[in-house]
C-alpha cells in the first residue's frame, strides 16, 4: 500500500469512530426535555454531550487529513447514509428508558475497553483522543451499569422489559469485534487494537453486569452487522433527515 | 524601549490568567489548568489551552475571551492550540482555585473520596450523599447535605 492509500484508509477509520459516536449522541439528545426524571434528562444528555464532543475530535482530524475544503461541518452534515459507517446499535430508537439503558451498556462496555487499547496506537493523535475520551466514558460506563443493574434487579415489571430490550438489542452487540478491511489494515499497521483481543474482556465485563442484573445473557444465532460498510437499517435516513436538515436547506449556514 | 520577549511573554500569561471560565467565573483559565502555555515559535505566540470535556461549550466562549485579551494587548501574530495529550486532569486545579470554588458554592474535586470525604460547601459537614453522577454542566455532579438540607454541586474528578 503507499502512502496515499494508507492515509485514505485512516480517514475512513477516523470518520467511523465519530460516526458511531456522532449517532449515538444524536440519539440519546433526542431524550432532552423528555427523560423520566431531571436527573436522568441531564445525566442522558451530558452523555450525549460527550460523545458529540469526541465525535467532533474525529471529525477534525478527518478534516485535518482530508485537506481542501473538508471540515468537521462538512463531514457531519453532507454525507449520505452509504458513506456514514457507524455501528447499527447506535442508530437503534431510543425506546423506553430501560431500551436505552440496554443500548448505552453495549456501546459503554466496548467503547471503555476500546478506547483503554487505542491509548496505544500508533497514530499519536488517535491516541491522544482516546486518553482525553476514556476519562468522560469511564462515567458513562459506571451510570449505564449501574442503570443495567437497578432495572434488572428492580421490580418485576422492569426486570422483564430491560430483558426484553436486552434480547432485542443482542443481536447488535457483536459488530464491533468483526473487523471491516479498513480497520484490518489499521491492525496490521498497529494503529488500531485486534478486536478479537478485546471481545474476552468485554464478553466477561457484560456478563458479569448481566449477572449482577438477574439478567440472561440471550442466546444470538446471527448477528447484524454491516453498519461500518454503509448497509444500514431504515433508522438512520431518518436521523441523517433531522440531523442535516438546517445544512441542507440552508447550505454554508453558520451560527 | 521596546519590551523583550519574555516580557512580552509575561504579559500575555498575565492577561491570560484574568480568563473566566464563563460557567464559573470565580475560576480562571489558569486556575482550571486550561492555560497550559504560552511560547513564541517562528515569528508567532502559541497560546497552548487543553479542553476539559470533550464536548464542553466553554471552550468556544474561552477562545473567544482569549482573542479579546490579546486584542486588548494589540498582539496579532498569535495562534490559539487545543492540546488533547497529556489530558486534562482536575489533579491541575491550582489550590486557590479549589478554594475560590468552595467559596463559591461548589465543592472542589476530590482525588482521595476515601480519607478525605466530600463536604457541603455551605455547612462543611460530611454527611453528604450523591443523587446524580451527571449535574448541571459536564463538569459537575449533583449531591445534598443531609445537615444544612441544601443541595450543591460537586466538581467531578477528571
Amino acid at each position: 500500500m503507499d502512502n496515499d492509500q494508507l492515509k485514505d484508509n485512516l480517514i475512513r477509520l477516523v470518520t467511523h469512530l465519530g460516526d458511531n459516536n456522532l449517532i449515538l449522541g444524536h440519539r440519546i439528545s433526542e431524550w432532552c426535555g423528555h427523560g423520566p426524571v431531571l436527573e436522568q434528562d441531564i445525566a442522558l444528555t451530558n452523555i450525549a454531550l460527550d460523545l458529540i464532543g469526541q465525535a467532533r475530535m474525529y471529525y477534525q482530524y478527518a478534516a485535518e487529513l482530508t485537506g481542501g475544503n473538508a471540515t468537521e461541518d462538512s463531514i457531519a452534515y453532507l454525507r449520505v447514509e452509504r458513506e456514514y459507517s457507524n455501528y447499527l446499535l447506535c442508530e437503534r430508537p431510543n425506546g423506553d428508558f430501560g431500551t436505552t439503558i440496554a443500548r448505552q451498556f453495549i456501546y459503554d462496555s466496548w467503547h471503555y475497553f476500546f478506547l483503554h487499547a487505542l491509548q496505544n496506537s500508533a497514530d499519536k493523535q488517535l491516541a491522544a483522543i482516546a486518553e482525553k475520551s476514556i476519562k468522560e466514558v469511564a462515567y458513562h460506563k459506571r451510570y449505564s451499569s449501574e442503570w443495567l443493574i437497578r432495572l434488572g434487579d428492580g421490580t418485576s415489571e422492569s426486570h422483564v422489559r430491560v430483558q426484553t430490550s436486552i434480547n432485542d438489542l443482542w443481536k447488535y452487540a457483536e459488530e464491533m469485534f468483526e473487523p471491516a478491511a479498513f480497520e484490518n489494515i489499521a491492525i496490521s499497521n498497529n494503529i488500531y487494537p485486534r478486536p478479537a483481543l478485546l471481545k474476552e474482556q468485554i464478553d466477561s465485563f457484560r456478563l458479569e453486569i448481566l449477572n449482577s442484573a438477574t439478567l440472561t445473557k440471550p442466546e444470538v444465532s446471527y448477528f447484524q452487522t454491516g453498519g461500518k460498510t454503509g448497509i444500514h437499517s431504515e433508522y438512520l435516513g431518518h436521523i441523517l433527515s433531522e440531523l442535516q436538515y438546517v445544512q441542507r436547506a440552508y447550505p454554508g449556514l453558520e451560527w | 524601549m521596546v519590551k523583550n520577549q519574555s516580557h512580552v511573554r509575561l504579559d500575555i500569561y498575565e492577561a491570560l490568567s484574568e480568563v473566566c471560565d464563563p460557567e464559573i467565573p470565580v475560576l480562571t483559565i489558569d486556575d482550571l489548568g486550561v492555560l497550559r502555555s504560552v511560547e513564541f515559535v517562528s515569528n508567532e505566540w502559541v497560546i497552548s489551552i487543553t479542553p476539559t470535556y470533550s464536548g464542553c461549550p466553554a471552550m468556544n466562549m474561552i477562545e473567544a475571551n482569549i482573542r479579546i485579551a490579546m486584542a486588548a494587548l494589540h498582539i496579532e501574530n498569535y495562534r490559539i492550540e487545543r492540546v488533547l495529550s497529556p489530558a486534562w486532569t482536575t489533579d491541575w486545579m491550582s489550590e486557590e482555585g479549589r478554594l475560590k470554588l468552595e467559596q463559591y458554592g461548589i465543592a472542589p474535586p476530590n482525588p482521595d473520596r476515601n480519607n478525605n470525604p466530600v463536604r457541603c460547601p455551605i455547612c462543611k459537614s460530611d454527611s453528604v450523599d450523591e443523587i446524580s453522577a451527571f449535574g448541571s454542566t459536564a463538569c459537575k455532579s449533583l449531591w445534598k447535605c443531609n445537615k444544612c438540607l441544601e443541595p450543591f454541586d460537586y466538581f467531578k474528578c477528571h
